[in-house]
């Protein structure tokens, strides 16, 4: 008897550490400004990259502040990996500065009258030395400016004040790393110098990283799951490869609709000059990569670079052809054109292909099809 | 030099007079220009043109006011007498209270416009580097704001040093205890001793000028985060 009572209980406390677990990130707010409303609630992984994806007035940096403290929703709840930040039915309040967070502003911000090294051990500082987990030199090394110590942010490129104001921001031991567009102020140039920066990060550290962007490259890029926003309301959420692979999702993705896959290198072939990358369902040839064999690479292939054939053509000059079969048709972004989304074995693709095409071809939810890329782009 | 013993009683008690002012200014002036520059009060207005009507008003107006409150039927009066203080009029110590108020606007509106120039972002920078309020005051918007101290100081100092109305009325004109370097060339004069007049008016045009010159030529710092 005691032993049912003892499982029934055993079972309810699973039950309950199952619907609110320890990892992850919990975030609800509601706010209501003259002229602008945010209302999301959000249920994100306690590691990896969230990105926060819409368009400017989406609430992106709104939700980023309300995490950070910065803003105070009139109604909210915050819990990261298990503690509680923020509860406005319970009163709970944790003052920014009480939060155990590292946050990038959008232009740099650092402090001007104090060096490089003033800056980067002005959160140093304020933290126990029995909760920091990460290191100086480390840091240092992650993001190249060793040689920038004793420099005043006067004297550095946009780039550099960058990199230092997020080695800044993660010298705090932070629980949360929130980047808000950190790249949007910086020229082309100095985004291609950050942006492996923060892969480093992103592969090397593990701290949630919550990024608010409005760019799908640096998304497809960088993330792991997406919070897709639009007027101050949350769209869809979900892993990355699944979220770009909807078809449901308005307008933020569909001019620039495509999927993103996680490969591995696989092969190089000096002959030809190509590189094999592998991933479930299939593989793609590509130009020669300097990386090494078992590296990872993230690619991403635009709906409009997909075309589909009823069988496998030998004589066409497309090297990347895949079995797929067919999920869905919808509406494209014009009456011409329809989206196809197929599963390459695992693998999710959309082929954006001329609604003439569609119907001589017959192509129905079931089909079994050779999906023929014609391009690919590499994104790490 | 034809300066007496008197003159420079009268030059020491000023610059004593204006040193204490200004530092009391700075302390007092200090949460005063942080509130008028981060409040969204609507109470804002009214404070910060009280702060600033000794800008307009005659100096005697403010010398009468303070006269009567401090005077011994005055609210204030009534109050150091039941400290066993005395009064304060005719007193050096009245005299710095009488100064504060007259040069308040002068060190507030500096202090203000060089914390409203420092902006919301270093603050939150702050707390997100687990600053907490008073932390991030000491080490970033005082450091920020240090041309804004620099200026509202001067200005303090110098204002005091050149005030007449208030300290003729406040102060009365007791040698080496109220009589400054303006009052004693209002007497110098009077008592047609033109000599001793030039000396010390020469002295302050030059004083003035030299502030003047220190403050318009000092580097234009831009408050701010870079």
């Amino acid at each position: 008897m005691s032993t049912i009572l003892e499982l029934a209980a055993a079972k309810a406390d699973a039950a309950r550490s199952a619907s609110v677990p320890a990892d992850g990130i919990r975030a609800r707010f509601r706010v209501n400004y003259a002229g602008f409303a945010l209302d999301v609630d959000l249920k994100l992984p306690g590691h990896g990259v969230t990105a926060l994806f819409g368009h400017s007035g989406s609430g992106k940096t709104t939700v980023l502040r309300c995490v950070a403290g910065l803003e105070r929703a009139a109604e909210a709840y915050l819990e990261i990996n298990g503690e509680v930040w923020q509860d406005s039915a319970a009163g709970v309040f944790l003052p920014t500065h009480r939060r155990a967070l590292g946050y990038v502003f959008q232009e740099s911000s650092l402090f001007p009258h104090l060096t490089v090294r003033r800056n980067l051990e002005y959160g140093l500082k304020r933290v126990d030395a029995a909760s920091r987990r990460v290191s100086w030199d480390r840091v240092l090394e992650l993001l190249g400016i060793g040689h920038l110590l004793d420099r005043l942010p006067g004297r550095l490129s946009g780039g550099e004040r960058q990199r230092v104001g997020i080695a800044r921001a993660l010298l705090t031991s932070p629980r949360l790393l929130l980047l808000d567009e950190p790249l949007a102020a910086l020229d082309l140039k100095r985004k291609n110098e950050i942006l492996p920066y923060l892969e480093r990060l992103h592969d090397e550290l593990d701290i949630p990283v919550l990024l608010v962007s409005h760019s799908p490259d640096e998304v497809a890029r960088l993330a792991d799951h997406v919070v897709l926003l639009d007027q101050g309301r949350v769209v869809a959420q979900g892993a990355l490869q699944e979220t770009l692979a909807r078809l449901d999702l308005p307008t933020a993705f569909s001019e620039d609709a495509g999927v993103v896959i996680e490969s591995v290198v696989a092969e190089h072939d000096d002959h030809y000059h190509l590189t094999r990358l592998e991933f479930p369902g299939g593989a793609v040839l590509v130009a020669r990569r300097p990386e090494a064999l078992g590296q990872r690479l993230r690619l991403r292939v635009h709906a409009r670079d997909v075309s589909l054939a009823l069988s496998q053509i030998e004589d066409t000059s497309i090297t990347n052809v895949l079995p797929a079969m067919v999920r869905e048709v919808v509406e494209a972004d014009t009456p011409a054109h329809v989206l196809v989304r197929l599963d390459a074995e695992g693998t999710p693709l959309i082929a954006r292909i001329t609604r003439r095409s569609c119907d001589q071809l017959e192509i129905l939810p079931g089909k079994r099809m050779w999906a023929q890329i014609k391009a690919v782009a590499l994104l790490g | 030099m034809p300066l007496s013993a008197l003159d420079f009683a009268a030059i020491r008690l000023t610059l004593e007079l204006a040193s204490l002012t200004t530092l009391l200014l700075l302390i007092i002036g200090t949460p005063i220009a942080w509130w008028l520059a981060r409040t969204r009060s609507r109470l804002k207005g009214a404070i910060g043109a009280v702060v600033a009507l000794p800008l307009v008003l005659p100096p005697t107006v403010l010398g009468f006011y303070l006269l009567v409150t401090m005077g011994p039927y005055g609210p204030v009066g009534q109050l150091t007498q039941s400290l066993g203080l005395g009064t304060l009029p005719f007193t050096f110590a009245g005299l710095v209270v009488a100064s504060v108020f007259y040069s308040l606007p002068f060190v507030v509106q500096p202090l203000q416009n060089a914390f409203e120039a420092i902006g919301e972002r270093p603050l939150e920078v702050a707390a997100t580097l687990r600053a907490g309020p008073w932390d991030t005051f000491f080490t970033v918007v005082l450091p920020l704001a240090r041309p804004g101290f620099v200026t509202a100081a001067i200005l303090g100092f110098a204002h005091t040093v050149g005030e007449f109305g208030v300290v003729l009325m406040i102060g009365g004109n007791i040698p080496e205890k109220t009589r400054t370097v303006a009052v004693q060339i209002f007497d110098h004069v009077e008592a047609m001793e033109y000599a001793q007049a030039h000396w010390l008016s020469g002295g302050m045009v030059l004083f003035s000028f030299l502030v003047l010159l220190a403050l318009y030529s000092s580097r234009r710092f831009k408050p701010g985060l870079s």
